[in-house]
């Protein structure tokens, strides 16, 4: 069954991203937010698991609010998708349920 | 669908309780609906009636008011996290003999089963935490 998972902290600061990334599976989706939008960065400690992830079906998006307020908009790796609120709210639909990493 | 959420920081020291105002109100505009917003841990801090920010900054509390007088949404504040974090409604205040009480109208003082059954009533319990 499939999981959005949300991550609010930055990889650069907190081991959130990379236990999520490490439970992951095929059909789950995962959603940067807050300073978690740093893990979408191309430079992110994350991006070799990130691309892994994506390449296995993994889909990868990033809150395109927070990623403009820290002006991160030209430093995102190419294969995360930006989302809004409103995303957001239909990508938890979408999923059977929502895990909040924090 | 059916939504709730559970908020677990504190106004002004994290994006957390901005997050969740914003989820919220982009769930409402999609035509979802919330059953209740349960605060717990350090985002108890969000029913205080005492918090006076800055005009040009956010108002959290009143906005979880509006919000909820608006949509009809239960807001729940679990009791222990507050009492221990100096949230007290009237009785609360009187049973312990303290001087004041300070939670908000509109949120409403319980315990941790208004969270699983939020969690039983809802489609999706989203949290907002640190």
């Amino acid at each position: 069954m499939s999981t959005l998972h949300t991550v609010n902290k930055s990889p650069f600061t907190h081991g959130t991203l990379a236990s999520c990334l490490s439970i992951c599976t095929d059909s789950d989706g995962v959603l940067l937010l807050e300073d978690g939008v740093f893990g979408a960065m191309t430079t992110t400690p994350c991006a070799t698991r990130l691309t892994e992830l994506i390449e296995q079906g993994v889909r990868v998006y990033a809150l395109i609010d927070d990623v403009k307020a820290r002006g991160l908009e030209k430093m995102l790796m190419s294969n995360i998708e930006l989302t809004d609120y409103v995303g957001f709210v239909q990508l938890s639909t979408q999923h059977r349920c929502v895990q909040s990493w924090y | 669908m059916i939504f709730s959420l559970a908020v677990y920081s504190p106004p002004y020291s994290s994006q957390a309780s901005e997050s969740a105002y914003r989820f919220a109100e982009a769930l409402l505009a999609e035509g979802h609906s919330l059953y209740r917003i349960f605060f717990y841990q350090d985002g108890v801090h969000n029913s205080s009636q005492l918090l006076t920010p800055p005009q040009d900054e956010t108002d959290f509390t009143s906005r979880w008011r509006e919000l909820s007088e608006r949509h009809h949404i239960d807001l729940v504040v679990c009791i222990a996290a507050a009492l221990k974090r100096g949230i007290l409604d009237e009785e609360e205040a009187n049973r312990y003999e303290k001087p004041a009480h300070n939670l908000h109208e509109g949120f409403a003082l319980s315990g941790l089963g208004q969270l699983v059954d939020a969690a039983l009533m809802s489609d999706r319990l989203v949290t907002f935490g640190g």
